[in-house]
């Protein structure tokens, strides 16, 4: 399972960055887009897994 | 000139961005762009309104000059960054560049280089090269490596690297792309799901050096629009 979820982090950290380069043109606006991108991401990721956990419960 | 004015508001988060401001003292300039008081390079202006207290700037105006977009967007698509550089935009540039070819060559790297190749059979139409093509030059050596192939000539990378798998490719059968599947359980599907990441990543980046940053291009719209004129009088009823 963790093995698996290691392949997430690269791809959450670079998606982030470069979402935040196309709606800023400075670094420091980048990062800091690029966190609350990186939180979003995995908040939604994080409430899907909640969801299905809570489907697959009694399966 | 082809250029954009971008306002980046930055009254929020106060105590965050004075740290941040401490320690940006030299990489801004990577950017093509200055500090505030300093010099910026040829087509690019600066203009920070700076508090009295030495604060982070509470509004940047910047001026970007895209050159040729045309241009800048197919330097974009062949080769990750490379159209920021050639805007000059050294910061962006390099930060596309890492993250997008490091994107794609790990998934490449994890695979084997097998994740990425072109083929266009119908029993084997891998659509996933349509967004692995999104990085450019890096994915061309597929569509040699399927002409090649398709006329049972050898190979022109080694190993077989970004080449198709051996034809035919049947469903639910022992062929080529099954054992490549068998011999790399999890290594082929996440280096193509990287590679393909890393393929539409680039779109935005091309996006990016054709018509600037996305708030750029809307707050741009905003200011392009003519002011009210007061000193016409208002119609008479």
């Amino acid at each position: 399972m963790s093995y698996y979820l290691s392949y997430l982090v690269p791809l959450v950290v670079v998606i982030s960055l470069v979402y935040g380069a196309t709606r800023h043109e400075l670094m420091v606006p980048i990062l800091s887009h690029a966190v609350r991108a990186g939180g979003w991401i995995l908040g939604f990721m994080a409430i899907i897994f909640g969801v299905l956990l809570v489907l697959s419960w009694q399966l | 000139m082809s250029g954009w004015t971008l306002r980046i508001a930055n009254s929020r988060r106060a105590p965050a961005r004075q740290l941040v401001w401490l320690l940006d003292g030299s990489w801004l300039q990577l950017g093509g762009l200055t500090k505030p008081g300093g010099h910026a390079p040829d087509g690019c202006e600066v203009e920070n309104r700076m508090s009295s207290n030495d604060n982070p700037p509470a509004e940047e105006s910047i001026h970007i000059d895209l050159r040729k977009p045309g241009l800048a967007a197919l330097l974009a698509w062949l080769w990750p960054g490379a159209g920021h550089l050639y805007q000059r935009r050294y910061a962006k540039g390099v930060l596309f560049m890492v993250c997008i070819l490091g994107t794609y060559f790990f998934g490449l790297g994890i695979s084997g280089g097998r994740a990425v190749y072109a083929s266009f059979q119908s029993e084997d139409f891998r659509w996933q090269y349509v967004c692995q093509l999104g990085v450019g030059a890096p994915a061309l050596p597929a569509i040699i490596q399927n002409r090649l192939v398709m006329n049972e000539e050898e190979p022109l990378i080694g190993e077989g690297m970004m080449a198709p798998p051996e034809q035919p490719v049947l469903e639910q059968h022992a062929d080529m792309l099954a054992r490549w599947h068998e011999e790399m359980p999890t290594t082929f599907e996440m280096g193509t799901l990287y590679t393909m990441i890393a393929g539409l990543l680039n779109v935005l980046a091309i996006y990016d050096a054709y018509a600037g940053p996305v708030v750029a291009s809307e707050e741009d719209e905003d200011e392009e629009k003519p002011p009210p004129d007061d000193s016409k009088p208002p119609a008479e009823t």
